[in-house]
């Protein structure tokens, strides 16, 4: 498949440009249309949110301003910009006007190797998934000037607990995403999502996904998705109604949208992430036919994928730090490190692929039922222990039994 | 532009543009976090010259190493960095001076490592790349397969380190 670039320089040759102009003029288009489309997209996520998350609430959500109210991001982004722009007087000028610009380009950053359709990604880099892992690095430096420089302790404290809770999730994150990088042994984001097609009879129906091969491995990176993303139930760092909104609590009018706006497009890009890594990417029927089918198939998954995001974050509670941090540590890390070597070995076993693939998916099917049965045993721990201490201890000597009724 | 060739000395290419503004980029960094009063800029100008270093990496086409570049010293150091500065009260938020009693001493053994590492540089005859490396993601597969033949014994070493250190790590905290 051709790349776009490619394309794209040919016709302005074809005009007559020369070499060099056509290539710079090509790849000044893409970047501008990969920039754009990240913003706009965040308009669309906005709405959909709401949109969810009032149905769930049994509320009709945005419906006065334009059709299905599609507008009111619009009038409430433009609100935004005209609110006035103010900053702490003790401030850190350069960190705090800084955090903002580097956290939304860290996210716009990630559109370069998102693979889109065949040919149409911004570069296929080689070393695309790591590159990605280390985008969200940018996050983080982000969160800590913007927690540090507020001048603010509240702020500087959410910042502790935003890059506590980034730095500890990133970890099984990347071991989730080794997982596919291992099978296909690439970490060309193209080379992945070609990997994950499946012919039957000769026709390419696409639904070869690794997450049929490593579930829970999948689950896993859906996960620390999640807390990477801050999104319920491991959004306690931003907790509206309780914290208010945490390290950019200093943050008004255009600065704190552009957080918001990085929020809604992280949360959206990790799931896009988990489309092009487990869930087959742009494969789908027709696709070897006509490739530009492809976005619609990347982009109907990943707001899919984005709707259940927001479903989880209608439905579920918070969690307490300390289960957050226990749940990283204790339970997911280990987890995907097993699997992570279950999988090396089995991928060596001298046998047929399908067989490799099999033993795949039975270590991950048995790591999915022992962590159930593990987590059950210490909720019901936990249930009774909590019971315990709740009842009032000066009582627990004194009570008798009730007095018979009646004769 | 024949106006162009009557020059004395010649245009410098587009790489050459880009590398001296990503030197400019990476000494500018260096420079922050040598100078700089406030020990919190300090460790933004150390994360400056870290992706200047990686913006010298890419140049050099060396994508794997500039992406491990950012990912361990802008991820992992400087934010460790930088958790240290914000955990140690008086330092946060106190303005440091560049300056002290320790700057003569600290500005020969600097000029003398740096003396050392040019001298590195000039005398070494370093091996130049051919044609063998022609794909750079079977240069990843290499990387891969030579820690665990050839630098084996290196490459556990260090593990062992890393994790006798996050061990003593621990042991302090718990104190």
């Amino acid at each position: 498949m051709q790349h776009w670039s490619t394309t794209l320089t040919n016709f302005f040759t074809g005009l007559g440009l020369p070499e060099a102009a056509a290539l710079a003029i090509a790849f000044i288009i893409g970047a501008t249309a990969l920039a754009i489309f990240a913003p706009t997209l965040a308009l669309g996520l906005i709405w959909i949110t709401r949109k969810i998350v009032s149905r769930i609430q049994d509320r009709i959500g945005p419906n006065r301003v334009g059709p299905f109210g599609l507008l009111q991001t619009v009038a409430d982004a433009a609100k935004l910009l005209s609110k006035e722009d103010i900053s702490p007087t003790e401030a850190d000028r350069v960190a705090y006007n800084l955090a903002p610009i580097i956290s939304v380009f860290g996210v716009i950053m990630s559109t370069t190797v998102i693979a889109f359709a065949p040919g149409i990604i911004g570069a296929d880099l080689h070393v695309g998934v790591l590159f990605l892992v280390a985008l969200g690095s940018l996050g983080i430096l982000s969160a800590l000037m913007a927690g540090w420089s507020s001048n603010n302790k509240y702020a500087l404290l959410a910042g502790f607990r935003v890059i506590a809770q980034l730095l500890s999730y990133e970890i099984p994150m990347v071991l989730a995403m080794l997982g596919p990088v291992l099978l296909v042994g690439s970490m060309r984001l193209q080379a992945l999502s070609e990997f994950q097609s499946l012919e039957i009879a000769g026709f390419n129906i696409g639904l070869g996904w690794t997450a049929f091969v490593m579930p829970a491995v999948f689950l896993i990176y859906f996960i620390s998705a999640l807390a990477e993303g801050e999104q319920t139930p491991f959004d306690l760092l931003e907790a509206e109604s309780e914290l208010i909104a945490g390290f950019h609590i200093e943050y008004s009018g255009m600065k704190f949208a552009m957080f918001f706006l990085a929020q809604f497009l992280n949360s959206f890009f990790l799931g896009a992430i988990a489309v092009m890594l487990f869930l087959g990417g742009w494969q789908g029927p027709f696709v070897d036919q006509l490739p530009i089918l492809g976005v619609v198939y990347f982009l109907g998954k990943s707001m899919l994928v984005y709707a259940v995001i927001q479903w989880i974050k209608g439905t579920y509670p918070r969690v307490r730090i300390d289960q957050m941090m226990a749940f990283a540590w204790k339970v997911l890390v280990p987890m995907v490190l097993g699997l992570i070597l279950w999988q090396m070995m089995a991928l060596k076993l001298p046998a047929p692929t399908w067989v490799q693939y099999a033993a795949i998916l039975i270590g991950n099917l048995g790591a999915i039922a022992w962590i159930v049965v593990i987590l059950n045993r210490h909720f019901l721990n936990e249930e009774v222990r909590t019971k315990r201490a709740f009842e009032p201890a000066s009582l627990i000597g004194t009570m008798q039994p009730a007095p018979p009724s009646g004769d | 532009m024949p106006g162009l060739d009557a020059l004395p000395f010649p245009l410098p290419t587009v790489q050459q543009i880009i590398f001296v503004l990503i030197a400019g980029m990476t000494v500018t960094g260096a420079l922050i976090t040598a100078l700089a009063p406030n020990l919190f800029h300090n460790a933004l100008g150390l994360v400056l010259a870290f992706f200047g270093v990686a913006g010298v990496y890419v140049l050099l086409e060396a994508e794997f190493l500039a992406i491990s570049q950012v990912l361990v010293y802008v991820g992992a150091i400087a934010t460790l960095i930088t958790f240290a500065i914000m955990l140690t009260r008086g330092m946060m938020f106190g303005r440091t001076s560049s300056t002290n009693r320790l700057m003569l001493s600290a500005a020969i053994i600097s000029v003398l490592f740096f003396l050392v590492m040019t001298g590195l540089l000039v005398s070494v005859a370093w091996p130049e790349a051919g044609a063998e490396l022609a794909s750079s993601e079977q240069m990843i597969a290499d990387l891969g397969e030579l820690f665990v033949t050839t630098y084996l014994i290196p490459f556990e070493l260090m593990a062992l380190l890393l994790l006798a250190a996050l061990a003593g790590a621990i042991l302090l905290a718990r104190d």
